[in-house]
């Protein structure tokens, strides 16, 4: 089925620029994403500073303006969420790791996959450039609502709204590919033997993530098409007065919105349940369970989309029906943390650091998934829609998934990757530095939303209410704590260099896990394995009893 | 809770702080429950030496008990807070009690504007009163708002009252809202509607019946013509 490997020495150029190999593809991902993650963190820095000190010059960026605090957000929020939580957690680590997961030596389509990657980075130029055209970067929110998207009479960008759009456009294409390979390449290419239960539940996940992306993605494609005829040829699928209606983006954007938070979520839930399985030595507590509890997660998070839009003006009646499946939704969801925490029960659990950041991620998960509660209730989200409570509550949900998620991963695969062992002291101050600071930027953010105060807005001046000292100075925590995690990221870059220039040489299988890619060398060659492996057992077979070892390799006979 | 961050002073406002305390105290205590038993876990189970991790499968119904007893309560926690929550959003958004006056809410890039239906109490006749970003209602009156707008989207919040509306272009949306204590607050655009839209605050003006009475006296006789405005 797969595609015939040529095992010879390749140039450079050819080797890391158009490679074909899913490790090279996945590598790119991964650096392309925390680039694009550190521009992501370098808007928020500059808007932040912006909130808690009203008209200063922004180091390194200069004054905040009304329409660039608008820019500022819009991308903030588009660049992590498309540009750092996608091609990171789904992209990366799913083309680094179904493969060797399963016991292949590659994609099944090695060259749409390399056609993915090409598509996706020149959807990030497309958006940074997008940044520097006449009048600014597109300022109308990374939800991009018509008729302020719409037209350039209302959002005052006529380069930047087009070009923004073309490339979240051109980004959800590269996913679609990407999305198909993962597939296919699951379903044809598992290695012998291995039965449906016998996959790891990071690759699962991922698998489920890209269905879900493919069912959900057609729509906003469709609508993102929509809206650049509105901008660029004058046609009014979204304009009211034409006939059209500005409703219509809000439910074909959300129809996609609510499905993408899963899409994200449940790649890093898996990488979680890999390294809490391996660093508790303890088999996953209801594999089955947990499959099927995502799987009903996947199908719910479809009929859930109008709750982002309960006083956007949809009929009333509607708002009932959607909190009832908003809520339903939290059954299969705290099922998966209920099965998180009893995995840990008569484990023997090691606290390394990605064994940290997999725990916090649990631990602070919880706190976004209880404070949803609040915003899918009908009634509560009258008075919470906008505010700083929804800024707060989906950072409680996104960092867990997209920052914490992606130090789990890393370094947890690290030696895999790379061959080389991460600095596990360095590692934990990191975790403590980034995790301290990262609840102290968002739990005051909670107390803002509960003061009534509304998101997108540069200088509180305008509203008195809203103007008082104790607001500013919850502000300032927020700022405050968003400088220091900032700065705690250096030690992670820190070490991630340091590890590959000196760290110790990591064995094939340094944590004693029992998946696939730990029984190929590290790094994996190009072909992955010798010889492809067989599969006697499932992924989490840890403390078998009677056994000499606590670990049990799916690939071992006996 | 919430009356400590932001006075309530609507009718439905206490309603809305009281489904507040409700979801804080069902979701604190399983946000406890889950916290308590992930952390003890935690510390019980750290790596000792000579003592080896249980094997358990969690595959049979009697070892996921505990879970599914833990689902059953879950889903009765969420019944009851989608009651509360749906009774709340009928009564704000889909109940509409007789209105002792009307008035028009109209948003535009970046300023709301305001239509009093003036002495005669009737809305698009001369002596109606248009006011910008300024609101002045009276208290312990029921008002229908007819909410429009201009140009894009925009969403008329009233953060006192537990109010909000999106305004969507093409359509008149009706809400209601009664205020019981006089003040003046913040009316706010809570969607994102373009440059200005950090510019976008207005301020309503609770008064008594009395001063409400003479504010009208006062501004009716200008009419909107007077002040070049077109509502």
């Amino acid at each position: 089925m797969s595609h015939s490997n040529e095992h010879h020495h390749e140039s450079f150029f050819k080797k890391y620029l158009f490679s074909t190999d899913h490790k090279i593809i996945g590598m790119q991902y991964l650096f392309t994403g925390m680039f694009m993650g550190l521009i992501g963190g370098f808007l928020v820095y500059a808007f932040r500073m912006q909130l808690a000190f009203p008209g200063i010059s922004v180091p390194g960026f200069g004054v905040v303006t009304e329409s660039g605090y608008n820019a500022l957000v819009t991308n903030h929020g588009a660049v992590m969420i498309f540009w750092f939580a996608m091609p990171v957690l789904i992209a990366a680590f799913g083309n680094y790791l179904i493969p060797l997961m399963i016991g292949c030596d590659d994609m099944v389509f090695p060259r749409l996959n390399r056609l993915s990657y090409q598509i996706f980075l020149l959807s990030a130029i497309i958006l940074i450039i997008s940044f520097f055209v006449k009048n600014g970067g597109f300022g109308g929110a990374w939800t991009a609502y018509p008729p302020l998207s719409a037209k350039a009479e209302y959002n005052l960008t006529p380069m930047g709204a087009p070009l923004w759009l073309i490339a979240v456009a051109l980004e959800f294409v590269a996913f679609l590919i990407g999305g198909i390979n993962f597939i296919t390449t699951l379903m044809n290419s598992r290695a012998k033997g291995m039965k449906m239960y016998d996959i790891p539940m990071v690759v699962w996940m991922i698998v489920i993530a890209s269905i879900l992306f493919m069912a959900s993605v057609g729509p906003l494609i469709a609508g993102a098409a929509m809206l650049l005829f509105d901008q660029l040829i004058g046609t009014a699928f979204y304009d009211a007065a034409k006939g059209g209606d500005p409703l219509l983006w809000q439910h074909l954007f959300w129809f996609f919105g609510h499905p993408e938070v899963y899409v994200v979520l449940l790649p890093t839930m898996g990488m979680v349940v890999e390294v809490m399985t391996t660093f508790s030595r303890k088999k996953l507590f209801g594999y089955k369970t947990f499959l099927y509890s995502t799987f009903f997660t996947g199908i719910l998070s479809f009929v859930v989309w109008a709750h982002h839009q309960f006083v956007a003006g949809i009929d009333p009646r509607m708002a009932n029906i959607f909190t009832v499946t908003t809520l339903l939704i939290s059954v299969p969801i705290a099922e998966i943390c209920f099965l998180m925490i009893a995995t840990l029960y008569g484990g023997s659990i090691e606290l390394k650091t990605p064994m940290l950041f997999a725990l916090a991620f649990v631990a602070e998960f919880i706190i976004g998934g209880v404070t949803g509660i609040y915003l899918g209730s009908s009634g509560m989200d009258i008075y919470f829609h906008d505010t700083y409570f929804v800024v707060a509550h989906f950072h409680y949900t996104f960092v867990p998934i997209a920052i914490i998620g992606l130090f789990t991963g890393i370094y947890y695969w690290f030696p895999k990757m790379f061959g080389k062992m991460m600095c596990d002291t360095l590692g934990k101050i990191h975790f403590w530095g980034t995790i301290i600071s990262f609840n102290f930027i968002f739990i005051p953010l909670f107390f803002l939303g509960m003061a009534g105060e509304h998101r997108r807005i540069y200088n509180y001046q305008n509203f008195p209410d809203l103007n008082t000292v104790g607001l500013f100075d919850l502000r300032k925590l927020a700022t405050v704590s968003l400088l220091v995690m900032l700065a705690f990221q250096a030690v992670f870059f820190y070490n991630f260099i340091r590890s590959l220039i000196k760290g110790e040489k990591a064995p094939a299988n340094p944590w004693k896990a029992n998946t696939l890619e730990w029984q190929a060398p590290s790094p994996p060659p190009h072909g992955n394995f010798a010889e492809l492996p067989e599969v006697y057992r499932g992924p989490y077979e840890f403390g078998v009893p009677g056994r000499d070892q606590d670990y049990w390799p799916q690939n071992q006979p006996n | 809770m919430l009356q400590h961050f932001l006075p309530g002073i609507s009718s439905y406002s206490a309603q809305s702080d009281q489904l507040f305390d409700l979801i804080t105290y069902v979701m604190g205590f399983w946000f406890f429950l889950g916290q308590g038993l992930f952390f003890y876990f935690i510390l019980k189970y750290r790596r000792k030496p000579g003592v080896p991790s249980v094997y358990i499968s969690g595959d049979s119904k009697q070892e996921k008990k505990p879970i599914a007893w833990a689902h059953k309560l879950l889903l009765v926690c969420d019944i009851v807070i989608v009651l509360a929550a749906v009774k709340v959003w009928y009564h704000v958004k889909q109940e509409l009690p007789p209105a002792d006056a009307t008035i028009k809410v109209i948003g535009q890039q970046w300023a709301w504007t305001f239509v009093d239906a003036g002495k005669d109490g009737k809305l698009d006749t001369p002596d109606d009163i248009t006011t910008i970003d300024e609101l002045h209602v009276q208290v312990n009156k029921t008002y229908h708002f007819l909410l429009t707008t201009k140009d894009v989207l925009h969403s008329f919040f009233v953060p006192v009252f537990r109010l909000k509306q999106d305004a969507v272009p093409g359509r008149e949306i009706v809400g209601w809202f009664k205020a019981l204590e006089t003040g003046e607050y913040d009316i706010t655009c809570a969607e994102i509607c373009g440059v200005g839209h950090g510019l976008m605050g207005g301020r309503i003006f609770i008064e008594s019946e009395e001063d409400h009475q003479k504010w009208v006296d006062n501004h009716s006789s200008q009419g909107s013509a007077k002040l070049g405005l077109n509502p």
